[in-house]
């Protein structure tokens, strides 16, 4: 198949950007479009231009290294899906994608589709975690979890910090990697004796970073690769609270 | 050195105690002390952050070295199905004994049993840490700890969270790690390549990074370095490893004359997606787990063009549970893949090119209902559908073998130590415990045993027993290793071709799949090695490296880390052909029974090969000798 791209191209932080467009003839739809990204960036480098910088690494949807707006779309559009699990089967033949960096105050710009999400890292810093330290723990089974608590515990756990959450928000807002966090661990047994100076260091943390508040309208959860889901905003505002 | 090799500090006596005795007699360090310490750990994955955050608990000054943009994306974050424990709590029977055997048997009796033995002890402990943290394992409705079965094994003994028991394990430790952080403790260098380690008489003392944003090289010292950088079957251009996973820093260190251990032990993974186009960048792996429901078939006739569902029971052939009754689809990896590639180069395989086999939950499916397969295994389910656009749940999957995890990798002693004196190396980065072929589960066993509770113990001895001036980082050491990092960048950016690193890379991955795969015959590999020295001399002369050595500049970070691929293919290749048995992961032609099942030689083959790098000529193959007190070598058999 055939398609353009069309891409945000920003050499550093202190450059201004533009849109540049590229076609790709003879493509394969059983590529991803970071595969597809990678055969537009063989063809670069053979013509002496400079290649797209954007980031990738397990492409198996897990590591969360990958991100970017595909037609205004975080991740592009296919639910649940990061965007190195998105097939060229998903789009049309002879189809224009444009695709742009996440853009948040607190993801500063890097290159062309990168970002800086150690903002992230800083958050997890903050809080997310249980202070225990190693040769400490006692035996696993000692602390009962029942089967539900320790699945919805999981399916907060599994956030995969690609940003997609705080891309998709108006108000680039982190609440709901933040909420994910909190949930994690707040619904452990582990996790009850920081419970609340968790939530108030990580929601601190998350205001000094430059992440605008909650939003409401939800687009996280919509975009979220790992289906993460909004309710769990509510519950961290209940945490705070309490 | 005896044999050419460091003692391997194998403790004497019975090995169901040696690591609590080892331990016992180690030297301790007071904590004042460590507070004036620095120790480097190069790479955040399992072992990388699991040990930064140790040392960083036990009063080091750590400094940790990732080249990602958080250590929440290293590729253990990958890794599916589980991590195996032995606790006794079930009533199948298993044992701390059962697991060392199942862990020796598995690895072919070509690891050493007392470093089996201790994985089988450390296991529990480092399920306890984990829920420690918080991390969501798989429970039972009562409220304890769920297990299921994995290849290799009678018992249920697999810890789990879902498909996606790494990620959850990784951040466990990366959690830990950046509260150590948040303490002042760790000192996090995010996207920093690995190019050179740095030595000061001979003892390993720092490391040579390269920026990834910047460009700027940069040197960092310390009184220890823990090399914890992951495997290298990146070499093959097309395998389940993260792209960015690569050899750097212990091809590095081997070149810094630390020794390599069996670099030809590549596990083969038999049930990943299959590949397709020519621009394909990855093999996906589907959790072996999924064989503990599916089952593995291929049509009876070659040249079958019907869907599966078309094809009747009576013209199927389940070959696993033909072949081997007792372990049927649960058969180890290194067979499984075997048996289904012969199929697949007589004709048999299904999809394209041939190039695969079903694997088939419909029965699963019938079974126990649609949710509860869901329940199970449901990300990887999601995850078949976006990659091959096929329905799990109403088609047969397609899988075919694919690259997956090194067992080779830097010698080291028993305390983890490799050749070069204060160079530890964890996890995948060395070779231990997995012999030669491993059980599956056992990485991420293997991984934190070694991070959390080994290296501790035996980096902290090595540091009490070494007295040492601080290195300054302006020390003639530093600043040669800084000169010839500096030296092979700037001879890729000036190679005056017009080829991309990608092109050459796919090419070498091509040349090892063929002669160094799932299986090996002396006269591929000979030629093999003809051909990837050719084809490294092309890459010199015509490799085009955009851009410059400062700022981002991914194409570099590549060719850097194809050149490495270059010298460890050529070891492999070697080291393949100088095996002259098979055994585990390692298939030679040449050596197999009459029904067709590898021949391991232990009069002449029982014993761990480790290389030796030198700079003019070949390098020098020494052998370290094992010995089997607890359990003999045994003919290995799934039957």
């Amino acid at each position: 198949m055939k398609l353009t791209l069309r891409i945000w191209r920003q050499s550093s932080a202190d450059q201004p950007g533009d849109y540049q467009s590229h076609r790709l003839e003879n493509v394969s739809p059983d590529l991803s479009l970071l595969e597809a990204l990678d055969q537009l960036n063989e063809q670069l480098i053979s013509s002496g231009e400079r290649p797209v910088s954007f980031e990738h690494d397990c492409r198996e949807g897990i590591c969360g290294s990958c991100g970017f707006l595909v037609n205004g779309q975080a991740h592009g559009p296919r639910a649940a899906t990061s965007v190195c699990q998105l097939y060229l089967r998903e789009f049309s033949d002879g189809e224009v994608l444009t695709l742009d960096p996440w853009r948040a105050k607190a993801f500063p710009p890097i290159q062309d589709l990168m970002v800086d999400r150690s903002a992230f890292d800083r958050l997890i810093a903050a809080g997310g975690y249980c202070s225990t330290g190693t040769g400490q723990a006692p035996d696993g089974n000692a602390m009962p979890v029942g089967r539900e608590q320790a699945t919805s515990a999981f399916s907060t756990a599994t956030c995969i910090g690609c940003g997609a959450c705080v891309a998709s928000c108006r108000n680039a807002s982190a609440s709901l990697f933040v909420a994910a966090k909190l949930a994690h661990l707040g619904q452990l047994p582990q996790g009850q004796p920081e419970r609340a100076r968790r939530a108030d260091a990580m929601q601190r943390q998350m205001e000094a970073e430059g992440f605008g508040s909650c939003s409401s309208n939800l687009e996280c959860e919509a975009v979220c690769p790992q289906e993460i889901s909004a309710d769990w905003i509510s519950w961290m505002h209940r945490e705070r609270r309490s | 050195m005896t044999n050419g090799l460091p003692d391997p500090r194998i403790p004497a006596g019975p090995i169901a105690d040696a690591w609590r005795r080892t331990r016992e007699g180690l030297p301790l360090i007071s904590p004042l002390r460590k507070g004036q310490m620095d120790v480097l750990v190069v790479g955040t994955g399992l072992a990388g952050a699991s040990a930064a955050a140790t040392l960083a608990q036990q009063g080091y000054r750590v400094t940790a070295l990732s080249f990602h943009d958080s250590p929440r994306r290293a590729h253990s974050v990958a890794a599916q199905g589980g991590i195996n424990a032995a606790r006794s709590v079930a009533v199948d029977g298993d044992s701390v004994s059962r697991l060392f055997a199942d862990t020796l048997k598995g690895g072919d009796f070509r690891a050493r049993e007392v470093g089996c033995q201790r994985l089988a002890e450390i296991s529990s402990g480092i399920i306890d840490q984990c829920v420690a943290q918080g991390v969501p394992f798989a429970r039972e409705y009562g409220g304890s700890l769920a297990t299921r079965s994995f290849g290799g094994a009678l018992v249920s003994r697999t810890f789990y969270a879902r498909g996606q028991t790494g990620q959850q394990l990784l951040y466990g430790a990366y959690q830990a790690l950046m509260r150590q952080v948040e303490l002042g403790r760790v000192h996090l260098l995010t996207r920093r390549d690995v190019l050179e380690v740095i030595t000061v008489d001979g003892v390993a003392r720092g490391v040579v990074a390269r920026h990834l944003l910047s460009g700027e090289l940069e040197v960092h010292t310390a009184r220890s370095v823990l090399l914890c950088s992951g495997g290298y079957s990146n070499v093959y251009f097309l395998s389940t490893n993260a792209l960015k996973s690569n050899t750097s820093a212990i091809w590095r260190a081997h070149r810094k004359g630390a020794l390599f251990a069996n670099p030809c032990f590549t596990q083969i993974h038999p049930t990943c997606i299959p590949s397709g186009d020519v621009f394909q960048s990855k093999l996906t792996l589907m959790s072996e787990s999924l064989r503990n429901d599916g089952r593995v078939w291929l049509p009876k006739n070659p040249g079958e063009t019907r869907q599966p569902d078309a094809i009747p029971e009576a013209e199927r052939d389940y070959f696993l549970e033909r072949l081997y009754p007792t372990y049927g689809n649960m058969t180890p990896r290194d067979v499984a893949s075997r048996r289904a590639r012969e199929l697949c180069n007589a004709g048999r395989g299904v999809g394209p090119g041939g190039r695969s086999v079903y694997l088939d939950l419909t029965d699963a499916i019938k079974a126990e209902g649609k949710g509860a397969i869901a329940a199970r295994y449901g990300n990887l389910m999601t995850m078949y559908e976006r990659i091959s656009g096929d329905d799990p749940y109403k088609k047969p999957m397609r899988i075919y073998p694919a690259p997956h995890y090194t067992m080779g990798g830097l010698w080291v002693d028993y305390h983890l130590m490799s050749s070069i004196p204060g160079l530890f190396v964890l996890g995948e980065a060395n070779y231990s415990e997995h012999g030669a072929n491993r059980l599956g589960a056992s990485a991420l066993m293997q991984g934190l045993a070694d991070g959390y509770f080994i290296a501790p113990s035996t980096v902290t001895a090595w540091l009490a027993g070494t007295p040492a001036q601080d290195v300054p980082t302006d020390h003639p050491a530093c600043r040669e290793a800084l000169e010839s990092t500096r030296r092979r960048i700037s001879q890729l950016l000036n190679s005056d071709g017009s080829t991309p690193v990608d092109s050459f890379h796919r090419q070498l991955g091509s040349v090892m799949i063929d002669r160094c795969g799932i299986s090996r015959h002396a006269d591929d590999l000979r030629e093999g090695l003809e051909q990837v020295k050719a084809l490294e001399q092309r890459f010199e002369a015509e490799v085009r490296v955009p851009g410059e050595a400062s700022g981002p500049n991914a194409e570099l970070e590549k060719a850097l880390r194809v050149k490495d691929f270059f010298g460890l293919a050529q070891l492999m290749l070697r080291d393949a052909l100088a095996r002259e048995e098979s055994c585990g992961a390692h298939f030679r032609e040449e050596h197999q029974s009459d029904e067709g099942e590898a021949r391991r030689d232990d009069v002449n083959f029982a014993h761990i090969a480790a290389w030796e790098h030198r700079a003019d000529g070949e390098p020098i193959r020494h052998s370290e000798p094992l010995q089997f007190t607890a359990l003999q070598p045994s003919t290995r058999s799934y039957k």
